[in-house]
């Protein structure tokens, strides 16, 4: 382990890997404080520039970097003109926001600041610890257990969706996997369901895929809706008085403490991801609060705006776990993390660790500095950055749907791919109109083919489906799957008998 | 019926369609040496449509009861025409020109193109900022595509 991380410290340390840092998190930082352009987004659009790239460490931390820049510029537009761009800087809103008309908008920018930083940095190092030892228990698997793994992984996504959303976020898994059989796959070396069209010879473009789902339904939203990136008037423009106090310090170190911890842990789960882990973030904090330390929360407290913003920082570090020693992605961004690695000829997974040790290691490492990035370089540009958000939309929007159009057109170099891509994009905003959701879509069309080579792997191997009852690991997590998607529709019926006043109450 | 059941009822044709294929149309044809293998081109996808008809069957007779209040951060479909609707649909189509456009036309001249109306969709007038900021803006695109990372793009229109 510790020579991995001085291969990784060395990989990281290196120029062109420090400016990859810097340059993503400023990015990530710039785009992402425009209202509607959320991580997902954001890295879709960069992923044809990384792929260019060429190496894929370098790729990658500059996609991570993205990533970080993307989260902390979302919340400052939610700290600034409470226009949060993404669902997981929603509840930094509600403190944030309220800070900033009350003239600390500085203030306020700095603690989210520090407290990202740490939730990050608390993260990275709990990954460095967690990673290696699930990565040496993931060697253990084999593709039966691969199988499985990912269907729990699927399932874990559907039944965290909420309530009401559990057959939809399945429905749009499956439509995923459905999609990800089509062209050409590498176990059976002939085209499937392409219906004798050569441009599904190669089944669909993920980049395309990625953009179509997630980058044009926000801006078409953009589009409808003139409000969305519109500035609530109120906020003033001059930012000053960064500083905080000692005793604001001491108040709110315990809750970034905290947070990041619960954040990582909700992080690593599938499906759960940065919004769950701030909105239970504040209200944790909110409930374990004094009595008049809760009458301030929503008002502009700073634990209620160090709270979520700990949380959902260390929440996206923990998503990286899975995706890192599994494979398995847990997130819509990690699912287009994955997706670029694979086009990078990197397979993510517990092999990962052994066979390209600089990248794992690389890209933990570039974690500790794209914090550090983060910190040492917005905290003194955020007034400068804030300017950004004066770009009018009649600019903005038309300049999105280009990066989009062109991300898709450079992957593939053909036209056609725009037809699918503006195709796809209409249909996934009805979707959205309809309150499907998205994410589930993009990552079961990733893990996709996995699912099916694994599960024909295993088929060979037992010549027929027994592993599904001959194999332990196997048949436990397949229980586990059928019980995660059985339980949110369980507990939403008992519920509702309760308040029916049909169920005991136990 | 709302429009998640109607999203339903679409998902569950295309899941039967789907579903159909697989079963009666993909194994015909399918050579002797493949038919002795415990796994066929045709497996994993009978068992996607059975799971796609099923899930899209439980969403279109609205078995699963969910949370009623609607989001207010999204739109409301059914108040569709009280939003842009118009420059949504005009700016999709501009996309779908756009990509005709690219080979016959050349990246430089359709991207101004697209540039300079869509934002003049969206409103925007003042072009003695706007057709410099587009050209600018394909330029750049352009140079860094082509130079930096070595992808062609047909710059002029055909024929030159």
């Amino acid at each position: 382990m510790l020579e991995g991380l001085l291969v990784g410290l060395s990989t990281a340390f290196s120029i062109t890997n420090i400016l990859m840092v810097i340059g993503g998190c400023l990015i990530g930082t710039f785009i992402g404080m425009l209202p509607g352009l959320g991580p997902m987004s954001i890295i879709a659009i960069m992923i044809p520039i990384a792929i260019g790239i060429g190496d894929p460490s370098a790729a990658l931390i500059l996609l991570a970097g993205v990533y970080y820049g993307a989260i902390f510029g979302g919340s400052t537009s939610s700290i600034l003109i409470n226009a949060p761009g993404v669902a997981s800087t929603v509840a930094t809103s509600f403190d944030g926001y309220p800070l900033a008309r009350q003239g600390k908008a500085g203030k306020a920018l700095t603690v989210a600041a520090i407290s990202s930083f740490s939730g990050g940095t608390i993260g990275a190092v709990l990954l460095l610890i967690f990673a290696p030892m699930l990565a040496s228990v993931a060697l253990l698997f084999h593709s039966s257990e691969y199988f499985a793994l990912m269907v729990v992984g699927l399932s874990a996504i559907a039944a965290f969706a909420g309530s009401g959303q559990v057959f939809k976020a399945l429905l749009m898994t499956l439509v995923g996997l459905i999609m990800s059989t089509v062209g050409e796959g590498a176990l059976f070396s002939l085209p499937r369901f392409t219906g004798g069209l050569m441009d599904l010879q190669s089944g669909f473009g993920f980049i395309t895929l990625a953009m179509a789902m997630f980058a044009l339904p926000e801006a078409i939203y953009l589009v409808l809706d003139p409000k969305r990136s519109q500035q609530e008037g109120g906020s003033s423009g001059e930012i000053k008085d960064l500083r905080i106090t000692r005793a604001e310090a001491i108040s709110i170190a315990p809750v970034i403490g905290r947070q990041s911890i619960q954040g990582f842990l909700i992080g690593v789960l599938p499906g759960a991801g940065a919004t769950i882990a701030s909105f239970l973030g504040y209200a944790v904090e909110r409930n374990i609060a004094s009595k008049e330390e809760q009458e301030q929360f929503g008002k502009g407290s700073i634990k209620g705006l160090a709270a979520p913003e700990a949380a959902n920082n260390a929440a996206c570090t923990g998503s990286f776990v899975p995706l890192l020693t599994l494979g398995i992605p847990g997130s819509g961004t990690t699912a287009i993390l994955l997706g670029a690695l694979i086009a990078l000829n990197v397979s993510p997974g517990p092999r990962l660790m052994i066979d390209n040790p600089d990248i794992f290691w690389a890209v933990i490492i570039s974690m500790y500095l794209g914090n550090v990035v983060l910190l040492i370089l917005n905290l003194p540009l955020i007034p400068y950055i804030a300017k950004i958000l004066a770009v009018p939309r009649t600019f903005l929007i038309p300049f999105i749907l280009f990066f989009t159009l062109m991300g898709a057109y450079i992957g593939q170099n053909n036209a056609t791919e725009l037809l699918i891509l503006v195709g796809f994009g209409v249909a996934a905003t009805i979707l959205r109109f309809a309150d499907y959701p998205l994410a589930p879509l993009l990552i079961g069309f990733i893990l996709g083919r996995m699912l099916e080579d694994n599960f024909a792997r295993a088929m060979q191997l037992y010549d027929g489906a027994s592993f599904l009852w001959e194999r332990p690991m196997t048949m436990g997590l397949l229980v586990l799957a059928c019980l995660l998607i059985a339980l949110p529709t369980y507990r939403a019926r008992r519920a509702r008998l309760r308040a029916e006043g049909v169920a005991d109450a136990d | 019926m709302a429009l998640d059941r109607w999203i339903a009822l679409i998902f569950l044709v295309i899941c039967g369609v789907y579903g159909y294929t697989a079963f009666f149309l993909m194994d015909v044809g399918m050579p002797p040496f493949m038919q002795r293998n415990p796994i066929w081109p045709s497996t994993f996808p009978k068992i996607l449509s059975l799971l796609g008809v099923i899930c899209s069957f439980v969403i279109l007779m609205g078995f699963e009861k969910g949370a009623d209040d609607p989001k207010p951060m999204d739109i409301n479909y059914r108040r569709l025409t009280d939003y842009k609707l118009g420059q949504a649909i005009l700016l999709i189509s501009l996309m779908v020109l756009y990509a005709f456009s690219l080979r016959p036309v050349g990246f430089l001249a359709s991207t101004v193109l697209f540039l300079v109306l869509s934002s003049a969709t969206l409103g925007e007038r003042r072009f003695h900022i706007l057709i410099p900021v587009a050209l600018i803006a394909a330029g750049g695109i352009w140079y860094l595509v082509q130079e930096v990372l070595g992808i062609f793009l047909r710059p002029w229109p055909m024929g030159f």
